[in-house]
């Protein structure tokens, strides 16, 4: 859900693409369970407000990268949800014909140049992609997604460094959930604050809450405009939590029940849906959103049960490209 | 370029050192393609520690020429980025040794990207470096490292043995569209090779057949050509005619022209400088004998560098090293001598 017109978008659109992205994880839960999607599964649960917040600050145009958390951030830059959910279902129709799996979403129409498997690993990739807007100089920014637990990595280091040097147009858009797979960051990182981290490279870096939809837009747009001015990168460090385990069938034995259920009542939904009610939108436009969500996704999940497996004699396909690829004619 | 223009025959010939002929290959296709920019460590002002990139900051500017940070990961990953979004990036890595640095990204970006993305994302990236032995460069800086690049599916890889071949190989690798692993090797960037006339890439895939012979075949690539064709001038002298094939490309290969040498000679011994275990020569061994095992006399044979980290001293290291006596000795054998 990108945002041409660089005008502050509306709260009742972003509540709507964060409703999208956790109803569409709730069901891909549900689906998991039941074994009809399979492989691994990240959901960012709890911490949708980040990359809607962050993507309605950006053109479509604009490049992202981000991890094997990615489901949202792919919608939220414009993915649809049936080649999302085709994806986990391994179909042909799926954003990556069933290469990917939900681990390495990309969808390069919206942007979306890839998500990683490896922590850190679309970093350097986001990097590139802002020196490409600087060197064609189309005016656009790329944003790269990670979690805390990245910032450790020494290819984050490496990126900033570049990026600092060249005032690349790069946003480092760090997801602090607090947990770097199933360890506590105070056990992980040398630092408080990520954002601390780009001074070594003379990054400025924010923090902003997070779970606050309209905080995160407002604070990325800015470095958006701050980029796009030629002004070099930014470190966001968004402060969220996911609400669900690292991965599918994570014990969750490293953290308080206490703490999960702090977190749970800054739901980033139910932040955004207060501030609906507090400025008065009724409660039946709220619930045309949920149905209309809701419809949406089970059509996906229709789409996706009736459509083809990837042929099998087309296992070696794409190993190598095709003239199609990167948009070339 | 002063040894270009002085004539060996009567026929003006152009003679060009290996790394001439890598920077001619990059002028040209930076001037016939807008979108190539090259990246790597000290590159541009000092023109490559190997010379190959050398007047090309001034041709091109700093914005097509670009010196990096040491950085081998953000190196690659930036270059991915770059020919996910427009460019076709050609990356130098100083040492093929440095790669493992970058190895994240080279072979669990880089490589799979298209295939992973199903087809959406092409990566138009070569990866220039050099390997092998220099003469007491040590265990981080002697490698041959191919079989990292042709196990992961994605790359194609290329490793040419003489100017000619670099120049014409390297422009077809940019103009691949795939990521290219380009192995050049240390010893060979200051000798001097006659170069065609024209400029038409060579292509990928292709083997050389260096030299014909009946009665054994020398499969080599890299600087090992050279040691096959020394091996098959001396067997010449005793009256064995070994037929010598420069791979060129070592993924794809050339399974055709490797067939057809084997069926003819039903002898091979396969030359080179990475280490044994695991090398490329095993795969090029299980192929022969998969695909022409009726044909052979005889078991393929290896003739390698040991499974020793490259030692400093120059004994040793020559040890460690393949050498002409011992691929004269591995014809020797498989002829029953």
């Amino acid at each position: 859900m990108t945002n041409s017109a660089n005008q502050e978008p509306d709260l009742v659109v972003l509540y709507g693409k964060m409703y999208q992205i956790r109803r569409v994880e709730e069901r891909f839960e549900e689906l998991f369970k039941a074994s009809e999607i399979y492989g691994s599964l990240h959901l960012c649960i709890g911490q949708e407000a980040t990359v809607t917040g962050a993507c309605a600050a950006l053109r479509s145009e604009d490049y992202i990268t981000a991890t094997y958390r990615g489901h949202g951030a792919t919608l939220a830059k414009g993915t649809s949800v049936r080649a999302v959910v085709a994806e986990l279902f391994g179909r042909e129709t799926g954003c990556c014909h069933g290469r990917s799996g939900s681990m390495l979403l990309t969808d390069l129409a919206v942007g979306n140049l890839g998500c990683s498997g490896i922590v850190a690993g679309g970093i350097p990739i986001a990097t590139g992609a802002a020196l490409s807007a600087r060197l064609s100089k189309n005016n656009r920014v790329a944003i790269t997604f990670f979690g805390e637990g990245a910032t450790n990595q020494g290819v984050f280091h490496e990126s900033l460094n570049m990026a600092g040097l060249w005032k690349l147009p790069c946003i480092f858009f760090c997801e602090n959930n607090l947990y770097a797979e199933m360890t506590h960051i105070s056990k992980e990182a040398s630092v408080e604050r990520m954002a601390d981290r780009g001074c070594a490279c003379d990054i400025p870096g924010v923090v902003v809450d997070g779970n606050d939809v309209e905080e995160v837009y407002r604070t990325t747009a800015q470095a958006v405009a701050r980029a796009r001015a030629g002004q070099g990168p930014t470190i966001i460090e968004a402060m969220t939590y996911r609400l669900t385990g690292h991965m599918f069938g994570d014990a969750q034995t490293y953290r308080p029940k206490a703490e999960v259920e702090s977190w749970r009542a800054r739901d980033p939904l139910r932040v955004a849906r207060r501030k609906l009610e507090d400025r008065g939108v009724n409660a039946g436009m709220v619930e045309e959103i949920h149905q209309r969500v809701e419809a949406e996704i089970d059509e996906a999940i229709a789409f996706a049960r009736q459509s083809p497996e990837p042929k099998s004699e087309e296992v070696s396909r794409y190993v190598f490209c095709e003239p199609s690829a990167n948009g070339r004619a | 370029m002063s040894s270009a223009s002085r004539p060996l025959t009567e026929e003006p010939e152009r003679i060009l050192t290996y790394a001439q002929a890598l920077n001619e290959a990059l002028h040209e296709e930076m001037v016939r393609d807008q979108s190539v920019v090259l990246l790597g460590e000290d590159i541009g002002e000092y023109g490559g520690i190997f010379t190959v990139t050398r007047g090309l900051l001034e041709d091109f500017g700093r914005e097509r020429v670009i010196d990096t940070p040491i950085s081998e990961g953000a190196i690659v990953g930036s270059a991915l980025g770059l020919a996910l979004t427009g460019y076709r990036p050609v990356v130098e890595i100083m040492f093929v040794d440095f790669v493992f640095v970058a190895s994240d990204q080279l072979f669990n970006h880089v490589g799979k990207a298209c295939y992973i993305s199903g087809g959406q994302r092409a990566v138009p990236l070569v990866v220039r470096t050099q390997q092998g032995s220099g003469g007491g460069k040590g265990a981080q800086h002697s490698q041959c490292l191919e079989a990292l690049f042709c196990h992961i599916p994605g790359w194609k890889v290329v490793a040419p043995s003489n100017a000619a071949d670099a120049k014409g190989l390297l422009k077809s690798a940019i103009r691949d569209g795939n990521p290219v692993a380009f192995l050049e090797h240390k010893a060979l960037y200051f000798q001097k090779w006659p170069m065609p006339t024209g400029d038409s890439p060579i292509p990928i895939g292709k083997a050389r057949l260096v030299r014909e012979g009946r009665d054994v075949t020398l499969i080599a690539y890299s600087k090992a050509v050279q040691l096959a064709v020394s091996a098959a001038e001396q067997l010449a002298e005793e009256g064995v005619m070994a037929e010598v094939i420069d791979l060129r490309t070592l993924k794809p290969l050339d399974l055709e022209t490797i067939l057809e040498s084997v069926a003819k000679t039903k002898r091979v011994v396969l030359i080179h400088e990475a280490h044994r275990f695991g090398g490329l020569g095993a795969e090029l061994a299980a192929t022969i004998q998969e695909k022409a095992f009726h044909y052979l006399k005889g078991p393929v044979q290896r003739i390698t560098a040991l499974d020793v980290p490259i030692p400093f001293n120059r004994t040793l290291e020559k040890i460690v090293l393949p050498s002409i006596g011992a691929i004269i000795l591995a014809v020797h054998s498989s002829l029953g001598r």
